[in-house]
């Protein structure tokens, strides 16, 4: 008797642990950004600011930097100077945000043109070709036809960094054999690829050149 | 006097290392079970409002991730896209298709879209993206091949030892910035080699060793330290 009632009392003791097996730590009282909230009529735990106020670093001064318009009309000038990372940060920006319709050349058969949206116009023609650099920026920055604006999904900067590659991307589809350098092959060897040529929109991954002699090229 | 015969003596013994074994077992079979997809949810597709296809739009499309996961490469957060990202092709695409319709709803009312989480960690542990994908931890060493998935599944346990795993030597995994979001990387190999930098490269412990010394990774013992994940 003495004994069972020990029994009994050390097994109560050994429940005791389980009042920790509780939940409290793994889901505290604070939101993980867009979770959802039952507080605010439309459940969203992501506020808007309040209507009138200005979030520091969002003060928009800049209107030429945020806009790409003079006095309503499209400038023709960069904000900022093109270096060869503007230009790369462009090209990476451009293949992710623009390429789906407008494709890699700009030509305006992206993938999902050919799954049946509206084809865009290619951008090698003479009315784009000449047309201001504040005039890509307004029709990424505003949305154009059935184009989409693309303001949230790519920041400013960025959407100039695109503006300067499809500059290029117009100067490279319109290039003439003066513009090869002395030296070069045209038209250079074909690239080969390691495995699949990548998938997303990722730049595929090159194999490296093997030259004649069994080496490795440089 | 004898009430039991010899051979219950053998059935003894038995019985002691039998027990001794049945309790290893129940507590592998414990251990086991914690690490199982029962616990973990690994490898279990959650229903979601809209049954979105990441095989469809990244595989077949080509989609970059960051095209909806915006905020992946700058925050903790990859972030999940809004309705409008949806509707810039589907105001065109598929515009009859029934499956859609809880998209176009939210479009026209305004109301979000409510995903269920797949991947989630307790509110305990800190994570963030923006540092494993600028020091070359591509997406699918953590998520899996996403390009085949018509549902989203997680591939890892997200338990502690698979964080510790790689934490505590990254150079098993890590790979070139470029190749972050590429789903189908391949570490170099023998028949595949890599080039980087201009140097040649066949096994990924001696990429791994020279790219954690490019990215200036931290010690291991900073990284493995409970304030790492715990803060
Ligand atoms: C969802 C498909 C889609 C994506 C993605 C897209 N565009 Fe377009 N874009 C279009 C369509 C469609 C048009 C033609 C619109 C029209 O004429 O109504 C167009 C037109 C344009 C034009 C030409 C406007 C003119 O004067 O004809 C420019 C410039 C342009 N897009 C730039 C961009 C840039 C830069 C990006 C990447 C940030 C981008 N687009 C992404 C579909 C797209
Ligand atoms: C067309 C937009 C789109 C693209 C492109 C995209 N995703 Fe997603 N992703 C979503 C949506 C919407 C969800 C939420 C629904 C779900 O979980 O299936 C999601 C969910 C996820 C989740 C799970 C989130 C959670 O709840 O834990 C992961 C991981 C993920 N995506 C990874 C990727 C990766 C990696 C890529 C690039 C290869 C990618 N996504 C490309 C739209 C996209
Ligand atoms: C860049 C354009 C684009 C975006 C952005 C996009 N989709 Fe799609 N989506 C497509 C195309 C193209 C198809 C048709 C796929 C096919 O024909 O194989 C499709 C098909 C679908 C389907 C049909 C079933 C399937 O998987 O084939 C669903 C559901 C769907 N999308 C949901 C979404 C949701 C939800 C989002 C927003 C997170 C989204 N899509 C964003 C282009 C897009
Ligand atoms: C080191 C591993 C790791 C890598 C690399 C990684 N993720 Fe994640 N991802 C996670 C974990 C862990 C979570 C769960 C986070 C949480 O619960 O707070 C997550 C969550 C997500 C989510 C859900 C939303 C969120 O942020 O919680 C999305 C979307 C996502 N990841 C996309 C991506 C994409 C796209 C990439 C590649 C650019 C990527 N992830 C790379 C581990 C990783
Ligand atoms: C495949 C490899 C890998 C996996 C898996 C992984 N990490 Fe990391 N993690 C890294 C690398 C590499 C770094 C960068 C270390 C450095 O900067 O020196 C890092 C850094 C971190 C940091 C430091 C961030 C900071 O700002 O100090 C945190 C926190 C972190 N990881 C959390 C996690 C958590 C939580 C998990 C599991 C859910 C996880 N990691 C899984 C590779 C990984
Ligand atoms: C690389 C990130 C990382 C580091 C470093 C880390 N942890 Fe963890 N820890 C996690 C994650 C992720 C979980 C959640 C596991 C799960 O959900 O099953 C966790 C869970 C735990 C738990 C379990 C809590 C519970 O209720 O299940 C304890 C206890 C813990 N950690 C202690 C530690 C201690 C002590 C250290 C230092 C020696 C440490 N952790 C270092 C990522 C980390």
């Amino acid at each position: 008797m003495r004994n069972l009632r020990k029994f009994a009392f050390l097994g109560v003791l050994a429940l005791v642990p389980l009042a920790g097996c509780r939940q409290d730590m793994h889901d505290q009282p604070r939101f993980k950004p867009l979770a959802e909230s039952d507080f605010y009529p439309d459940m969203r735990s992501a506020r808007q600011p309040v209507e009138g106020t200005v979030a520091r670093g969002q003060l928009h001064e800049d209107t030429y930097f945020y806009t790409g318009l003079v006095n309503g009309k499209p400038g023709d000038y960069m904000p900022f100077p093109v270096t060869k990372d503007v230009l790369e940060r462009g090209r990476q920006r451009f293949d992710i945000y623009c390429t789906p319709c407008h494709s890699r050349m700009g030509d305006g058969n992206g993938v999902v043109v050919q799954r049946g949206f509206q084809r865009p116009p290619s951008y090698h023609t003479d009315r784009l070709r000449n047309a201001p650099l504040g005039y890509f920026f307004d029709v990424m920055t505003a949305g154009f036809g059935a184009m989409p604006s693309y303001a949230e999904q790519v920041p400013a900067r960025d959407r100039w960094a695109i503006v300067a590659y499809i500059r290029a991307l117009q100067l490279s589809q319109n290039a003439t054999s003066a513009d090869v350098p002395p030296g070069q092959k045209v038209p250079s060897p074909a690239p080969e690829f390691r495995g699949d040529p990548g998938s997303g929109a990722t730049l595929p991954q090159l194999q490296p050149v093997q030259n004649e002699s069994g080496g490795e090229a440089k | 006097m004898q009430i039991f015969h010899r051979a219950t003596n053998t059935i003894a013994k038995a019985t002691i290392f039998g027990s001794i074994f049945l309790l290893a077992f129940i507590l592998w079979a414990c251990i086991q079970f914690q690490r199982s997809p029962y616990v973990t949810y690994a490898h279990v597709a959650r229903p979601q409002p809209v049954p979105f296809s990441h095989e469809h739009h990244v595989g077949a499309i080509g989609l970059d991730c960051r095209y909806c996961h915006t905020s992946v490469e700058k925050s903790s957060f990859a972030g999940i896209p809004p309705t409008q990202t949806c509707m810039n092709c589907h105001s065109q695409i598929w515009l009859g298709a029934p499956m859609l319709e809880p998209v176009r709803a939210s479009y026209r009312s305004g109301k979000s879209l409510v995903w269920n989480r797949v991947n989630d960690l307790p509110d305990f542990v800190y994570f963030n993206h923006s540092i494993h994908i600028n020091k070359g931890i591509g997406c699918n060493t953590c998520h899996g091949p996403v390009d085949r998935m018509p549902l989203m599944y997680n591939e890892a346990s997200l338990q502690m030892e698979w964080c510790l795993d790689c934490h505590r030597d990254p150079a098993k995994y890590i790979r070139p910035r470029s190749q972050v979001f590429n789903m189908r990387y391949e570490p170099p190999s023998g028949s595949k080699p890599m080039e980087l930098d201009g140097k040649l490269y066949t096994d990924q412990l001696v990429l791994g060793k020279d790219l954690v010394k490019q990215y200036n990774l931290r010690t291991v013992a900073d990284i493995t330290s409970c304030s790492t994940c715990h803060r």
